[in-house]
């Protein structure tokens, strides 16, 4: 499949780069339009403790049932202009494809049911659990765990989904490797070389799949890599100077689900959709302050300054004091949302977003990153670079130099231990040829089989060095 | 009387050729070989998993100074008598039945290798039926599981009662972990402990096998 190049930035106005806002918008058949100028709720649920099996499936299906007539009972009460509703399918729903459509099927019977009995508008975005791993896994593109992904995908497309997504994960064993050990050649490896491989050839396939059934491919995320530095950082189990470069690193990973022809909403948990939206003006969702329910953060209010749907990362279904939780958590969206939209229309969307911004720049590298003129300065850097691997190259260093002159203008708090990897990291790049090829050849060299296989990827060396 | 504080030192820097001079130095000395590996190896990784447990080391600072523990033991190991054990005990640990996510359960198994323990990783979407193979082979003294869906937590469950089943759950000790888990759970379901994150779970295995 054709792949498109991004060598320009789709936005060279600061002030034209805003949460609600996309180059390219996402025009949906219900008349919503994303990036359009309307910052949507997108809420995204799962199931409370309970196991998933041939028996349970009716109960799971209730529960589903239970949740959504609750979020769009709420978002009707509401007046909200529309909602998105994300499901990431658990594994088994993955594994078994049959239980992934049963749920679409449910989610969207009762999405139907409030569009016709009360005009709510509302999109399916189904988002199929990536099972390419474990110690079954023969193949990442052929193969049961390959065919079930895909199945997965049609399936929940004929269904009635209108975004596909998928949280990929090629490449990820040998990025745990490279969180644990603060390692950022290995990192690059495998976002820069092997995860962007991966997604050229997972994002045909649902590109394809997209076309055949009238869905809209919508994007990916760094959640197994970028995400994992971001937790393991938040522990303090690694700098946040390294969680911040991962972060920028998996732009040029998460960018080629779009080179393949996603067009978004880029998924909410990717942070990096950001550097995404800068370079090809897809619209992205993003989560903050109302993720806390699924995971803590540094970026609370800075990932909403370039939203343009607006999303709690996950939550449960248990009863809180004020109704069950998806319940609650669309009200807080759509609250959200309403005051980023009055802003807009009252003409205060800019100083709404550097408010955003100016809240948590300072107090962490990883906001930092975030910020809107910051992530046009280093996209700028990034689209220089003529393949992958250069890309993400240019990534790392380009947030070393920014960070460091950040730090230097008083711009972000880092502390002597962050300056300190800083230097590490900056030694480490060095360290990396030019050379695509002679780098691969070496990172392989230096691999375990269990972390990664290239012939389970099907792997071609001499095509590298080409 | 032989002092150890310069292979501590070296262990706590990670510096693996400091550690090697040491431990040679050691050797030469005649120093006994287990009050090498217990004072000045494990010494100096002691003070690791302290600091780690403060948040004053970061996990690639740990596992370099892991490494460098390790590189002192091997140079030890030939001078052990027979029967002479530096396995403080064995844990079975993998992610359950359903679940794919790895890399806290890893942190975990890293953080008992690097305190003297065996580890024997799984991986993830282990079901009850190969944590019982894997601690009948190898002799596992703690099984640690680890989940972080809602919908896997039971499968916690289900391996302990496979435990119960095969007759062995007097010869093991069962914790859990994972984002979605709590003592309480773990008393819900009879685990024998939880532990909230790598550095609990250490002390937690530790105090279980005295």
């Amino acid at each position: 499949m054709a792949s498109l190049q991004f060598n320009e930035l789709a936005y060279t106005n600061l002030n034209e780069f805003i949460y609600g806002h996309a180059k390219k918008p996402v025009v949906c058949s219900n008349g919503m339009v994303i990036g359009g100028g309307t910052v949507y709720p997108e809420v995204n649920l799962t199931l409370p403790t309970m196991l998933i099996n041939e028996e349970t499936m009716p109960k799971v299906l209730s529960q589903y049932e239970e949740m959504i007539h609750g979020i769009c009972s709420k978002a009707h009460e509401l007046l909200s202009p529309g909602i998105i509703i994300e499901i990431e399918l658990l594994p088994p729903c993955t594994f078994n494809p049959e239980w992934g459509v049963d749920v679409t099927k449910v989610v969207k019977g009762v999405m139907n049911e409030y569009y016709t009995k009360f005009g709510l508008k509302s999109l399916l975005r189904m988002t199929v659990v990536d099972i390419r791993e474990g110690k079954t896994l023969t193949h990442m593109y052929k193969g049961e765990h390959w065919d079930n992904v895909i199945k997965t995908f049609r399936g929940c497309a004929e269904a009635g989904a209108d975004f596909l997504a998928i949280e990929s994960i090629g490449g990820k064993h040998l990025h745990d490797e490279a969180v644990m050990n603060c390692d950022l050649p290995r990192a690059l490896f495998s976002l820069g070389v092997v995860g962007c491989r991966d997604m050229a050839a997972l994002w045909d396939e649902i590109v394809k799949i997209s076309a055949e059934t009238n869905c809209i491919p919508s994007g990916d995320t760094a959640c197994g890599f970028a995400n994992t530095s971001m937790v393991m950082a938040h522990k303090n189990f690694i700098p946040k100077v390294f969680a911040a470069i991962d972060r920028v690193m998996c732009a040029v990973r998460t960018l080629v689900a779009v080179e393949r022809g996603a067009i978004g909403p880029d998924k909410d948990c990717g942070y990096e959709g950001v550097y995404l939206k800068a370079i090809t003006g897809t619209p992205i969702s993003m989560e903050g302050r109302t993720a806390a329910c699924a995971h803590s953060s540094s970026v609370g209010n800075i990932a909403a300054c370039l939203a343009d749907c607006w999303s709690n990362e996950s939550v449960e279904n248990v009863r809180l004091l004020g109704g069950m939780a998806p319940t609650v958590y669309i009200e807080q969206l759509i609250y959200d949302c309403r005051i980023m939209n009055v802003a807009s229309a009252r003409g205060s969307a800019l100083e709404m977003r550097d408010i955003l911004s100016e809240s948590d720049r300072m107090y962490d590298p990883q906001a930092y990153v975030l910020d809107p003129g910051v992530v046009l300065r280093i996209s700028q850097e990034i689209v220089k670079g003529k393949t992958h691997f250069e890309r993400t190259k240019i990534a790392a260093s380009a947030t070393i130099k920014e960070l460091r002159s950040a730090f230097q203008d008083g711009l972000v708090q880092l502390d002597a231990k962050e300056l300190k990897y800083l230097d590490i990291f900056e030694k480490q790049l060095k360290t990396i040829p030019n050379d695509e090829a002679e780098f691969t050849q070496f990172m392989i060299k230096n691999s375990t089989l269990d972390k990664f296989d290239p012939a389970k990827y099907d792997f071609n060396f001499d095509a590298v060095a080409k | 009387m032989f002092d150890f504080t310069g292979l501590s030192n070296a262990v706590i820097e990670g510096d693996n050729d400091q550690v090697q001079a040491k431990v040679k130095e050691a050797i030469s000395a005649n120093v006994d070989p287990l009050a090498i590996i217990n004072q000045g190896l494990i010494g100096g990784m002691n003070v690791v998993g302290q600091r780690f447990k403060v948040n004053d080391m970061f996990v690639p600072e740990v596992l370099m100074s892991a490494r460098s523990m390790n590189a002192g033991i091997e140079l030890v190991k030939p001078l052990l008598a027979g029967g002479e054990m530096t396995n403080r005990g064995t844990v079975i640990i993998g992610t359950v039945k359903g679940d794919l996510h790895d890399i806290g359960k890893s942190l975990v198994g890293m953080m008992l290798e690097c305190s003297g323990f065996k580890v024997i990783d799984l991986g993830v979407d282990i079901s009850p039926e190969e944590f019982i193979a894997a601690i009948k082979e190898n002799d596992g003294k703690i099984l640690a599981l680890s989940a972080l869906l809602t919908t896997t937590m039971l499968s916690m469950k289900s391996t302990i009662e496979e435990c119960v089943e095969q007759g062995m759950r007097n010869d093991i000790k069962v914790i859990i972990g994972g984002a979605p888990i709590s003592q309480e759970f773990s008393d819900q379901i009879g685990a024998d402990g939880y532990a909230g994150d790598a550095a609990a779970a250490v002390e937690l295995v530790a105090k279980l096998l005295q």
